[in-house]
């Protein structure tokens, strides 16, 4: 089983994640630029924190053979904070790096003036970046926000096959599934979703379009439970080619429209020199 | 290397137009660089250069447009092409440095490379552009290689360089890994041997 995560905070793993995560057959992550849990006072901790993403996190995740790109945005939660605005003017820069392949997560928190204005700000970027953009649902008051979301995608004018919107549920599908736009699911213990409800939601819904991630990051979470679900669909009498299609041709054609997702010779010997530093643990 | 062996070997890359216009371009209008260096891989490719063994197309592509860029520009823009640039730009600096008309003025570029954790980068600031680093941190920057498995080929002007305190820096690294049952590179125990201070550490080469 081959398998793309879409959507995983690796920053907030461990290199343990990374080695379980290749041997379980994760070959390639996106990780889009969040909340980290601590609010940041500037502009300048958001920069150390997208250099990682392109920087750091792709050749710690190279060791196991994972590819990894990223997306890069202000998140909806932190486009409240007024020090945190000057991200918007930095992002531009970071959206011409190869291993970028969307504008994200963006989207709304608590729908907020401010998060009206990050969000359209940011896909208006999207649009004139010519990258694809991940769309991050609220936790709280999830309908409305998906419908919002949905209204201000259609009012920036980008193509809804370049958006994905993600987070969403039993609930929630009903509302993107005709809109043309990608749907994300997160396998998430506790909230968000479960395998079993993944799979109900894969007889009912069809695979096309359909995306499904770990979202794994500090929270109590699990990057194997892409795994999990599909060994679960599989069990529910999905094909080998059904579970290809949602864990890895899916997420790979959806991110493809960037033009810079790089899987070439993905079963090479990882770019970098054997009996590397980190494999052998820091200094 | 020079710029025009740089040149030659890329003239089989999918996009020539797309180079070529580039060049051009950074040579009058040197500010279009920032745009034009994060997208040189997209248009040029990534693979090894076949005529030039141990560079990359995007490396390549990436010095040349650094090299093409007016002299007084070409320090301050290598520096922020770094400071903003992702892993395999930051590469591409550090391989161009010794192509322009910098002095030692990058070398902070050097220092900022040899303290990361990405093997390559490291690799990438011990090229011919490290003359102009300090003996001592040179000394480090091998040392760091031998702990971290980067092959000491990439190392410029090793021999040249290679000094008595490297030799006891070599040999104490040796010995701590014979103590713990763990092998040297070969490459290392062929550098002390050369600098005549192999001949004691017969035991650790065989741990
Ligand atoms: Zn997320």
């Amino acid at each position: 089983m081959r398998i793309f995560d879409p959507h995983i905070h690796m920053t907030s793993r461990t290199t343990d994640d990374y080695e379980r995560m290749a041997a379980a057959g994760v070959r390639a992550v996106v990780e889009p630029a969040f909340w980290l849990g601590q609010p940041r006072t500037s502009a300048a901790t958001f920069v150390d924190y997208f250099d990682s993403l392109i920087g750091w996190e792709p050749f710690r995740a190279g060791q196991f053979g994972v590819r990894h790109h990223a997306t890069v945005a202000l998140n909806p939660k932190e486009a409240n904070d007024p020090r945190c605005h000057p991200v918007l003017d930095l992002l531009p820069r970071y959206l011409d790096k190869d291993g970028v392949v969307a504008v994200g997560e963006i989207g709304y928190d608590s729908m907020t003036p401010a998060e009206d204005a990050a969000f359209a700000a940011q896909l208006a970027l999207a649009v004139g970046h010519d990258l694809p953009a991940l769309v991050h649902t609220p936790h709280r008051d999830k309908a409305r926000g998906v419908e919002r979301s949905l209204a201000v995608v259609t009012e920036s004018g980008i193509d809804p096959g370049r958006v994905l919107v993600d987070h969403l549920n039993e609930v929630t599908v009903k509302l993107v599934r005709d809109t043309g736009c990608w749907l994300g699911f997160s396998i998430y213990p506790d909230t968000k979703m479960t395998p079993g409800r993944m799979v109900e939601l894969l007889k009912t819904y069809g695979t096309e379009r359909m995306l499904v991630n770990s979202a794994a990051d500090w929270g109590r979470s699990d990057p194997l439970l892409t795994r999990a679900t599909g060994e679960a669909l599989l069990l529910a009498g999905f094909t080998d080619d059904d579970v290809d299609r949602v864990l890895w041709r899916n997420p790979v054609e959806f991110y493809g429209q960037s033009g810079r997702l790089d899987l070439g010779d993905l079963d090479a010997p990882a770019a970098t020199f054997a009996g590397n530093s980190i494999l052998r643990g820091g200094e | 290397m020079t710029p025009d062996r740089l040149r030659a070997a890329l003239r089989g890359v999918p996009d020539p137009r797309w180079l070529d216009a580039a060049l051009r371009r950074v040579r009058t209008e040197p500010a279009a660089i920032t745009r034009l260096f994060p997208a040189a891989a997209r248009h040029c490719g990534r693979g090894p250069l076949p005529d030039l063994p141990g560079w990359t197309v995007d490396e390549a592509a990436r010095a040349l447009l650094l090299a093409a860029l007016p002299a007084d520009h070409a320090a301050t823009t290598a520096e922020a092409l770094y400071r903003y640039g992702d892993a395999a730009e930051k590469r591409a600096v550090l391989r161009a440095l010794p192509l322009l008309p910098i002095g030692a003025a990058c070398v902070p570029l050097l220092h900022d490379a040899i303290r990361t954790n990405d093997t390559r980068l490291v690799a990438a600031a011990l090229g011919p552009y490290a003359r102009h680093l300090e003996q001592a941190a040179w000394r480090q920057a091998v040392l760091k290689c031998v702990f971290t498995g980067v092959p000491l080929a990439v190392v410029d002007d090793l021999d040249g360089r290679a000094d008595a305190e490297l030799a006891a820096m070599l040999a104490a690294l040796a010995a701590e890994r014979h103590a713990a049952g763990r092998a040297m590179p070969a490459d290392a125990t062929d550098l002390l041997d050369r600098l005549g201070a192999g001949s004691d550490l017969t035991t650790a080469r065989e741990a």
